[in-house]
């Protein structure tokens, strides 16, 4: 009997953890069969004829993906300049400064996140319009940072917090001045978290689709763009291709997370 | 402890503290302190959690700002300025050394600030690395050291900087004991050696007593007392000191001044007092505070004799710490706490043999804390 239930509990088991795998894994190794299927059709189970064809159509230099990536890449890049100029000065005054409406401020920062994103980038699109800057890489990074600016702050924010007052006055107190201090105490112990923020928000605007394809297009084609092109347009090949160059970096990031976060940074974010 | 290569003497500065007052949103800290630290001395601020000498410390190296009041150093008031331009330097509780750096950066970090070449710094650091007992350490992370070393690098940091003035705020407490004890007197060394004023903030009598030459006892956020370790425990100005200074045990008198004499009275129990103490001693309704050591255990029915007190009692508890038995005494409605070599069973009915002479007695309107 009780070896009947441990069987079956067992069995269970196994079952749950396949079902997962196949839930994590299925989608995966889909795309990665796409990826290098030149000919799939019915009714067959598998790609007729394999190949690494549109993996060199990708990665030509001519080629729309790469430059596309390049936008990309270049887009994200400008966005984590801006995101972190903004919250490493935020986060610092949330994390130390006695503001009065310290929940406020922090709440401001969500609100992006807030209201339907489609409500929210239609107006944005057409105040753009009216300033001119719509369909230029300047737009959409504005719209990327607004986005991200919400996890680089709190992020930051519980970053600074996390380091211990006595250090920074240890420094005042031999001779330090408060920028130098800042500069030489509180933001390298803070940069594991602040380095975080910045990785995220470049993960979030690499993979930004909405607000870049309200602002953007046609001028600006990101790889998520392009995706959406391939994809509409039944090249699965190359939707998959792009699918899959955009989970590099977000496995990289949560490698990193695991590696360099501290446990009481991630317990203070959003507190 | 290694001999010490940059000896000076008389290097401290003087600081004198004039009417300090300090809040903190609203609620006041520090009323009005008053106290002149002298050259090369080492000054202990002692009182229990919340009686403002941490606060007095840290507004002293400028951590806290200050409400009025001055804070003159060498000649010129601090009271207004940044922490960065006392010149003071501190070891703090926690150590506060910088985790992402090494040994060699935390202490060479004053160094650096100055302009010091890198050479000077590493051949300066050293020394004080020496000094420390910490020779070769200078690439050491200070998350890899023990307790007592990162105390022992924090120690350097500040002392790299040559200040005129080091402040310790409670620096021993996260020590075990045995390291504890070996620091007391290095810190004491070191600061003769260096000839520095030193203030330390602690609430371990034992300790304030044994590093410092200055007690400043601490209460409410004023001065309760100032005095040598001896005077302190031996003449405490107020109920306050006494009963900070160890003497717990309380007992209601009644003194009745005469001709040239006293006589003081604790229930049916009388005792009289002749010469010079007599006429200290205030009239009425007093509580006397003495130390466990100070009464005897004897026959009920002793006389009472040599000026001694002897209060019938009846023994209610015992417990043996080692060396003496420390017996708890019902007597005079009070619990009073006694060592005696000898072993009584408990409700044995005694007489506590008690010395006037070492009594500490003030009048029983100004005792606040009447147990």
């Amino acid at each position: 009997m009780i070896r009947l239930a441990s069987s079956l509990k067992t069995a269970l088991a196994a079952f749950l953890l396949a079902a997962f795998a196949f839930v994590l894994i299925g989608p995966l190794a889909n795309l990665a069969l796409w990826s290098v299927a030149e000919r799939w059709y019915t009714p067959y189970k598998l790609p007729v004829v394999y190949g690494t064809r549109y993996w060199e159509q990708v990665f030509r230099p001519t080629g729309d993906a790469m430059a596309s990536l390049g936008t990309s890449v270049w887009i994200a890049v400008l966005t984590v300049v801006v995101a972190l100029a903004l919250s490493i000065p935020a986060g610092y005054a949330l994390a130390r400064l006695k503001l009065p409406a310290r929940a406020l401020f922090m709440v401001l920062f969500l609100l992006p996140q807030a209201f339907p994103s489609v409500a929210i980038y239609i107006n944005v699109a057409r105040v753009f319009y009216q300033l001119g800057i719509n369909g230029t890489v300047f737009a959409v990074v504005l719209v990327h940072a607004a986005h991200g600016l919400v996890y680089s702050v709190w992020i930051a924010a519980a970053a600074f917090g996390a380091v211990d007052k006595d250090l920074e006055l240890a420094a005042r107190n031999i001779g330090a001045s408060p920028m130098k201090t800042f500069f030489s105490v509180t933001l390298p112990l803070a940069a594991p978290g602040i380095i975080a923020s910045g990785i995220f928000v470049f993960l979030e605007s690499l993979d930004e689709f909405t607000g870049t394809f309200f602002v953007g297009v046609p001028q600006v084609t990101t790889l998520p763009l392009l995706l959406y092109n391939a994809a509409m347009g039944g090249n699965y090949q190359v939707a998959s291709i792009t699918a899959l160059i955009l989970l590099v970096p977000s496995v990289l990031f949560m490698l990193f997370i695991e590696r360099f976060l501290r446990a009481d940074v991630l317990a203070k974010v959003g507190a | 402890m290694q001999p010490v290569t940059q000896a000076r003497t008389g290097s401290g500065s003087a600081i004198a503290v004039r009417g300090l007052q300090v809040a903190y949103g609203g609620t006041r800290v520090l009323h009005g302190v008053d106290l002149d630290f002298a050259p090369g001395s080492f000054t202990a601020l002692l009182g229990s959690s919340g009686c403002g000498k941490t606060t007095l410390l840290r507004s002293l190296s400028g951590f806290v700002p200050v409400e009025s009041g001055s804070i003159v150093v060498g000649g010129s008031n601090v009271a207004g300025l940044p922490p960065e331009k006392r010149g003071m330097a501190m070891v703090f509780q926690s150590y506060a050394l910088w985790p992402h750096m090494t040994v060699l950066q935390n202490i060479g970090y004053g160094l650096k600030l100055r302009g010091r070449s890198k050479a000077e710094i590493a051949a300066k650091v050293g020394e004080m690395l020496r000094f420390l007992g910490l020779a070769g350490y200078e690439d050491r992370k200070v998350t890899a050291l023990s307790g007592g070393q990162r105390q022992r690098v924090a120690l350097g940091r500040a002392l790299a900087i040559d200040p005129g003035i080091l402040l310790l705020d409670e620096p021993l407490s996260n020590l075990d004991a045995k390291i504890r004890m070996v620091m007391r007197h290095e810190i004491r060394s070191i600061q003769q050696r260096l000839g520095l004023t030193a203030v330390h903030v602690t609430h371990d009598r034992e300790e304030a007593m044994t590093m410092a030459d200055r007690l400043v006892i601490m209460q409410a956020g004023r001065v309760a007392q100032v005095g040598t370790p001896e005077e302190v425990y031996d003449h405490p100005a107020s109920a306050f000191v006494a009963n900070f200074m160890g003497a717990e045990n309380v007992l209601p008198l009644v003194v009745t001044q005469g001709e040239g004499q006293a006589s003081v009275a604790a229930g049916e129990a009388r005792a009289i007092l002749t010469g010079a103490p007599a006429s200290a001693l205030p009239a009425g309704e007093t509580l006397a505070y003495f130390r466990d050591d100070v009464a005897r255990l004897g026959a009920p029915d002793a006389p009472a004799a040599g000026g001694d007190l002897v209060v019938p009692g009846t023994i209610a508890a015992r417990a043996y710490p080692g060396g003496v038995y420390r017996y708890k005494v019902e007597a005079a409605g009070r619990q009073i706490t006694v060592d005696d070599a000898d072993r009584h069973e408990l409700g044995t009915k005694v007489g506590l043999r008690i010395p006037l002479q070492r009594l500490h007695i003030f009048p029983a309107s100004e005792a606040g804390i009447s147990a």
